[in-house]
């Protein structure tokens, strides 16, 4: 029978449903199955049934100064147990080292005196803010949320591309991708044993209010956001209302006496713990940009006299440099005394004339990424780039070595997603979430994957045209379903009796009159 | 100083521990203004389009009333300045009242900000009243031509439609906390003016006089006086009901004891011995009761002063609940080096 699959074809790279033409992987056989029953209009009137139930739900990023919806492709990632688990820990060492490394560089800075991570280095970073150093935050933790981003290379490892442990965004995504998925799909899901996302605001509040400053027995935790023009500001709502806390703009909130508290109808409540979804540059006025708007002048004071607790902490944009991602392993290996479980992709560092003679030299075969660029911007892809935009790339490079470094170009994992109304592979990554409470870190089950819709593309993200996918994480064969069955006590005993109205428009005097 | 474990002993707050709610619910005063905002928008929208539905009928069964005339008569009530032209025409009328998405007086307009705020409170409203206005912008206000599409009688009725759904939607899914006091507040003290406006045709002496049946359609009263009176009633008891009515959930006296209830409950005061603190209350509770007891032969009599004072009283209040509850930072850039 021809079916949606019939012309796909895979492309020169690890395509995440198919090990050959035709042939599922085992994680996806029950998809594959469900999928062959429709045909290519069917999934097209679904995409066009979640666009709309996305703008009517204000499921949007901010694109071009509008609003859009967030596209979500129809056919899901899954994700075996087995996989799971490596990722899982792999990413929790990873935010185990990063933590360790912030605490250090903000208090002894034995790294540095070890010669593990260059003095240069951190002291050359943007992000790295002397107004930090010694603050030590409730709990030791710095990174409340972490989201390290995972590409599958040639061979099918995972690997880390960089590490996100400032703000990073998009989680809301998985949570709404999931609830469009299930109304979508559900035989699918009745059939899967897929791990369910919903737990991520408990356990983000849990972790807030578990690393609220010492002394405070019932903490008021809040969500700040920078304001409704943010390109996130959705994803501050959802969050917000998920965790049942207020979410508060810089001009809500006030500091008095190195305390923070926020205004309301009924004058000022305390706040101890402040989600903040705010850049470091604007979160306080006093020690950062002095024109935000956006933040509140004291805070970083108030969090330095132990009264509130910033998640995620201020600084760590040094921990995600792109550069010290080069030492990423090193540093594990430093603090933990463990080898990497995850591997990076490739890099080189420009650090000595040869090197960078010969990468300039190897430009056009190489990755280049400016070490603290964000959302995709200023990737150079060597074997896409044309010779105007190399030249470009080779000044700017020699003029600023410290400011790049050099990857090589892994063909990122593909996977079919509808395009028109055809299947077609495209590139994808992988960002799993990861929250801190300060004794555990917990990993969402399944994290966001995106897609580069353009065919070819290998920077996946919202702001260059990305979409993106539910993703599945199927829990062990013999491990129950999830979500897990209620307890039947719950359930109260039916009534066998209802309450109606009696005899209805008294439809006996009712009969008689009509047959006058 | 009672021993530290009487005072422990004492539970310090009624809500559940870990909410972060305190004995007394209170909310952000950026969301209590968006709230209270959102609810007047929401009314206004309401109000605008059965007033310009009323319009059109009556432009449409009178072919001898006088055009402009009307059209600026209905412009002034709402407080809308006409297009360049001198005399208005009813296309023009209803484009500005309908349409204008610049004009916070359009329903186009009213409907724009009332998403606005909500998106603002996205966590403190239901995702369905979100959803509901959201939807809204997308359906009704998406693309320019859709209300010329659907012709004016249809997206009048939409709006109301839509409108019906917010209200039900609030109805159904808010807690009857601080926040939905603020709403409530904002959609009566709204309704109060709106319907002091559409009162004003009969005093201002401009225009063409509408018929009651015209009044009573433009306030959504049409049905529920004709079974309280009757067909024979005129004109003068369509206006006592519109002001005086104790059941009529849309008369003035019904908005503005709303209004009181919302303000008693926000600020609750144990026992003020005399006079009222509250200043958003006591113009309102002032024209309440001057309400509750008129002498009902001379309400006619004394509308035009009435309504002045309804409508200084709805601003009065307005002014004096910012001042009081939604007071932020001043925007002013932080000065720092």
């Amino acid at each position: 029978m021809a079916d949606i699959f019939d012309t796909y074809r895979p492309a020169q790279a690890w395509d995440e449903m198919f090990s050959a033409p035709g042939v599922p992987r085992a994680p996806y056989s029950a998809v594959f199955a469900a999928l062959q029953r429709l045909g290519a209009t069917d999934l097209r009137h679904r995409a066009d049934q979640v666009a709309r139930l996305f703008t009517d739900r204000g499921v949007t990023f901010a694109f071009a100064g509008g609003e859009q919806p967030f596209p979500l492709d129809q056919i899901p990632r899954v994700l075996a147990a087995r996989e799971w688990d490596e990722i899982t820990r792999g990413v929790a060492q990873r935010i185990r080292a990063l933590e360790a490394f912030l605490a250090d560089v903000y208090g002894r800075g034995r790294v540095l005196d070890d010669g593990v991570v260059p003095r240069a280095l951190v002291l050359t970073s943007p992000h790295f803010h002397r107004a930090a150093a010694g603050i030590e935050p409730p709990g030791g933790v710095r990174v409340h949320v972490g989201g390290i981003d995972l590409v599958r290379d040639e061979e099918g490892r995972f690997r880390v591309l960089e590490d996100n442990v400032r703000i990073p965004s998009g989680v809301s995504y998985v949570i709404e991708n999931r609830r469009a998925g299930t109304r979508l799909f559900p035989g699918i899901f009745a059939e899967q044993r897929v791990r369910a996302v919903d737990a991520y605001p408990e356990r983000l509040l849990a972790a807030l209010r578990a690393t609220a400053p010492e002394g405070v027995t019932d903490p008021t935790a809040v969500v700040l956001t920078p304001g409704r023009y943010n390109a996130a500001y959705f994803e501050h709502t959802l969050l917000a209302r998920l965790m049942g806390i207020p979410l508060v703009e810089g001009r809500d909130l006030e500091c008095r006496g190195n305390r923070v508290y926020m205004r309301t109808t009924r004058g000022r409540r305390p706040v101890h713990v402040i989600y903040r979804r705010v850049d470091d540059d604007f979160l306080d006025p006093l020690h950062f940009r002095g024109d935000s708007l956006l933040g509140t002048p004291g805070l970083l004071n108030a969090a330095r006299a132990g009264n509130v607790t910033l998640a995620n902490a201020v600084g760590n944009g040094v921990a995600d440099d792109k550069l010290l991602y080069t030492y990423v392993p090193e540093l594990i290996r430093y603090y933990l005394a463990e080898e990497p479980v995850l591997h990076n992709v490739e890099t080189y560092r420009l650090d000595g004339p040869e090197r960078v003679a010969w990468v300039l030299e190897h430009a056009n075969e190489l990755v280049l990424k400016p070490v603290d660029g964000s959302g995709g911007k200023g990737i150079v892809i060597g074997p896409h780039a044309d010779d105007a935009t190399l030249a470009t790339l080779r000044a700017a490079v020699a003029a600023d070595p410290r400011g790049w470094i050099a990857q090589r170009p892994v063909a990122l994992s593909t996977a079919p997603t509808l395009i028109g109304d055809r299947l077609e592979p495209r590139h994808l990554d992988l960002r799993p979430f990861a929250v801190n409470d300060g004794t555990d870190i917990w990993l969402l089950p399944g994290g966001l994957t995106r897609v580069a819709l353009p065919e070819g593309q290998l920077v996946v993200n919202s702001s260059q045209g990305g979409g993106s996918k539910d993703t599945w994480v199927l829990s062990d064969e013999d491990g129950p379903a999830v979500p897990a069955p209620r307890p039947t006590a719950l359930v109260p005993a039916a009534r066998a009796v209802r309450d109606h109205q009696p005899s209805p428009f008294g439809a006996d005097a009712g009969a008689d009159a009509a047959q006058q | 100083m009672p021993p530290r474990a009487a005072l422990e002993a004492v539970p310090s707050r009624t809500a559940p521990p870990g909410t972060g709610v305190e004995e007394v619910s209170s909310v952000l005063s950026r969301v209590a203004e968006a709230l209270f905002w959102m609810g007047r928008y929401v009314e206004r929208a309401d109000d605008t389009a059965r007033l310009l539905d009323a319009f059109l009928h009556r432009m449409v069964e009178d072919p001898w009333t006088d055009e402009v005339a009307a059209c600026r008569s209905l412009l002034g009530v709402l407080g809308l300045e006409p297009y360049a032209s001198d005399a208005p025409t009813v296309d023009a009328t209803v484009r500005r009242v309908a349409l204008d998405a610049d004009s916070p007086s359009s329903i186009a307009g009213a409907l724009l900000l009332a998403r606005e705020n909500a998106r603002g409170v996205r966590e403190v409203v239901s995702s369905e009243l979100w959803e509901c206005l959201n939807a809204t912008r997308h359906d009704l206000l998406g693309s320019d031509a859709s209300p010329e599409l659907l012709g004016p009688g249809d997206f009048l009725a939409r709006v109301r439609e839509r409108a019906a759904l917010f209200c039900g939607l609030a109805d159904a899914t808010l807690s009857r906390d601080e926040g939905w006091r603020f709403l409530v507040l904002g959609r009566s003290l709204e309704r109060a003016d709106m319907t002091a406006r559409l009162l004003s045709v009969l005093v201002s002496g401009t225009g063409p006089l509408p018929d009651r049946t015209t009044l009573l359609r433009a306030a959504g009263a049409e049905e529920s006086f004709l079974r309280t009176y009757g067909g024979a009633a005129g004109t003068e008891r369509a206006v006592e009901f519109l002001v005086l009515d104790r059941l009529f959930p849309r008369s003035v006296l019904h908005a503005l004891s709303t209004a009181e209830e919302c303000l008693v409950a926000l600020a609750p005061v144990a026992a003020e011995r005399t006079g009222v603190a509250d200043r958003a209350r006591r113009p309102i509770g002032r024209l309440r009761t001057r309400l509750e007891y008129a002498d009902v032969s001379t309400v006619g009599h004394e509308l035009p002063v009435l309504l002045a004072d309804l409508g200084a009283a709805c601003s009065q209040a307005t002014d004096a609940l910012a001042r009081r509850y939604f007071t932020d930072a001043p925007l002013a850039p932080w000065e720092g080096r």
